[in-house]
């Protein structure tokens, strides 16, 4: 069974913007699975839709096989969402918010109580269940969302741009979680607009680009049609011209380096190479962003 | 009814009660301060001056009033701000994602009015005693109408709370339809003393029959019969419930 099947999606809102122009999209049940896209290409509206927060103009969707024009009821008993932007009341208390969400969920006190010790554990808020929710750092504030999303257990978590202004550390951490109860049998959907995070830990997706799919792939596949990454290098030292073309590099300035990379694996040669010739690499960082190649790639095509 | 919705509707009451409880000074604390200073300025110094009406004492005659008016100022209240402050923050988001049904929705924050309505008629009633003692004739009667115009007013203040696209939109209603209807609905006075063409005009004022069924409930008279005031209020229960429903069906004011 898919968990999501949705057709000739439509969204026009008040105003005329077209936020989605016809999508169709499956996900089968147990699928990890991204949908890129760069901001205002539909992903949020996309999302309303299947959670009941924005009306849809046409088409049709199917949440584990319950149309929601039919019993959206039992569509939404088996979704989990963890919206964009912070959506609780900021003067309740952490344990209240996830309680109250079972609650909403029709599940009783007793059993939202002992369910919301595992779960704030799991996320690292248990020494925080007092805590008024606006107190939280940003980092907790997410967190709290995602603890809030699954105390009804629900099939499917969806998660809109997760990891934005979540710091790196946090990240990761919230990326072994994810993993952690898709193995578990949940399916996830979420959308990001980075890359990395796709690569990182999704099976299957989808890049929509003003309110169309432009490209349904699997990751691993996709990521063969990467195109190659420009790194751009900053040297202790100066560098002179001969140099940096021996490094097949584009000179920025004096201490500037470009330097494109096809693969991966080529990464360490280029630092190590670098390091031979007697330089300190006092910054390294990816140049520009790879989704929006990507999407020039495919729109190119 | 479903046990899953039971739940629900417990939910969003409890949130509803710990709110009212948490802001007591902004909900509990204001109208019984306001209540006070009508006792005191219009029954103590400006009632000594005013004939008994119907053989009851000035002071005693407006507590039915009084104790009306801050029941569904209250719930109202209560509706307006608990409601468009979930739109406002978005936690009104929690319960759209789950499938707690509209109608579900709906009674709990009429619950919730009904709550804060109850609480405060009971608070200026307790302080009333200060300074009258007024009977009471029929105790259905008073419990049916405190009941009957806090579901009123909840239901009409969560409409308000639907169409309200900011804080400003929200206090409009309070101030310059709601005060109004107040103080032109007998609180202060009995309609029969006002001029033929007023007590028409008064007629079309929803207050006149809460007052006046809860003041039939307290003194055994009134000035509109107690059946007839019962009958409009039921009926606009059910017309503002279905506008109620309809507009959460479509979405209004909550969904894009
Ligand atoms: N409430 C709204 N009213 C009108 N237009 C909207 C509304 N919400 C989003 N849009 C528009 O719809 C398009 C898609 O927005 P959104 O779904 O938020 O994109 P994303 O989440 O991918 O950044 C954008 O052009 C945005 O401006
Ligand atoms: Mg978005």
């Amino acid at each position: 069974m898919n968990a999501i099947e949705i057709k000739n999606l439509v969204k026009t809102y008040k105003g005329g913007v077209k936020a989605l122009k016809g999508v169709d999209l499956c996900v089968a049940q147990g699928d990890f699975f991204a949908l890129l896209g760069a901001n205002g290409a539909g992903k949020t509206t996309l999302i309303g839709i299947l959670t009941g927060l924005v009306n849809k103009t046409g088409g049709q969707v199917k949440i584990f096989g319950n149309d929601i024009d039919v019993d959206f009821e039992g569509a939404k008993k088996s979704i989990g969402v963890v919206p964009q932007e912070f959506n609780f009341h900021m003067f309740e208390r952490v344990q209240d918010i996830v309680v109250n969400q079972a609650g909403y969920f029709g599940i009783d006190d007793s059993i939202a109580v002992r369910d919301s010790e595992g779960i704030l554990k799991r996320v690292g808020l248990w020494e925080k269940r007092r805590a008024i929710a606006r107190t939280l750092s940003g980092g907790m504030k997410r967190r709290l969302m995602i603890a809030r999303g699954l105390i009804h257990h629900p099939r499917m978590l969806i998660l809109d741009e997760p990891t934005a202004g979540v710091d790196v550390e946090l990240r990761h951490g919230m990326w072994e979680y994810l993993r952690h109860i898709n193995a578990q049998g949940t399916t996830i959907l979420l959308t990001t607009h980075y890359l990395e995070e796709v690569e990182q830990m999704c099976r299957n997706c989808a890049i929509i680009k003003e309110g169309e799919i432009v490209l349904l792939d699997n990751v691993r596949h996709l990521l063969t049609r990467m195109p190659q990454d420009t790194y751009r290098v900053t040297l202790k030292e100066r560098i002179s011209l001969e140099k940096a073309q021996a490094f097949n590099a584009v000179k920025v300035d004096d201490h500037t380096l470009d330097i494109e990379i096809k693969k991966r694996e080529e990464l360490n040669e280029v630092i190590l190479r670098l390091a031979q010739s007697g330089f300190v690499i006092t910054d390294f960082h990816p140049k520009g962003n790879r989704l929006e190649k990507l999407f020039l790639e495919i729109v190119s095509k | 009814m479903k046990r899953e919705y039971y739940i629900a509707l417990k939910t969003i009451l409890r949130k509803e009660t710990t709110r009212i409880l948490r802001i007591w000074t902004q909900t509990l604390l204001p109208p019984l301060i306001t209540q006070t200073l009508y006792f005191v300025i219009f029954g103590k110094f400006i009632g000594s001056q005013v004939r008994s009406i119907n053989g009851i004492g000035y002071m005693a005659f407006i507590v039915p009033g009084l104790v009306m008016m801050a029941v569904i100022s209250s719930a109202y209240g209560n509706v307006v701000a608990s409601f468009y402050g979930a739109k406002f923050q978005r936690n009104i988001e929690e319960i759209l994602v789950s499938p707690t049904p509209d109608w579900v929705v709906i009674t709990g924050y009429v619950l919730g009015g009904i709550v804060r309505g109850v609480l405060v008629g009971v608070l200026v009633f307790a302080v009333s005693l200060c300074f009258a003692h007024p009977m009471v004739t029929h105790a259905w009667a008073v419990v049916l109408f405190t009941l009957l115009s806090s579901i009123l007013f909840s239901l009409a203040a969560l409409i308000n709370g639907i169409f309200a696209r900011n804080f400003d939109e929200v206090a409009f209603f309070q101030n310059f339809i709601l005060t109004p209807l107040i103080y032109l609905g007998g609180v202060f006075y009995s309609i029969h003393s006002l001029p033929k063409v007023w007590q028409e005009i008064s007629l079309y004022n929803p207050l006149v029959y809460m007052v006046n069924g809860f003041r039939y409930g307290f003194f055994g008279f009134s000035d509109v019969d107690p059946g007839v005031c019962l009958l409009i209020l039921l009926g606009l229960t059910v017309v503002l419930t279905c506008i109620n429903l309809f507009l959460f069906k479509k979405g209004i004011g909550l969904k894009n």
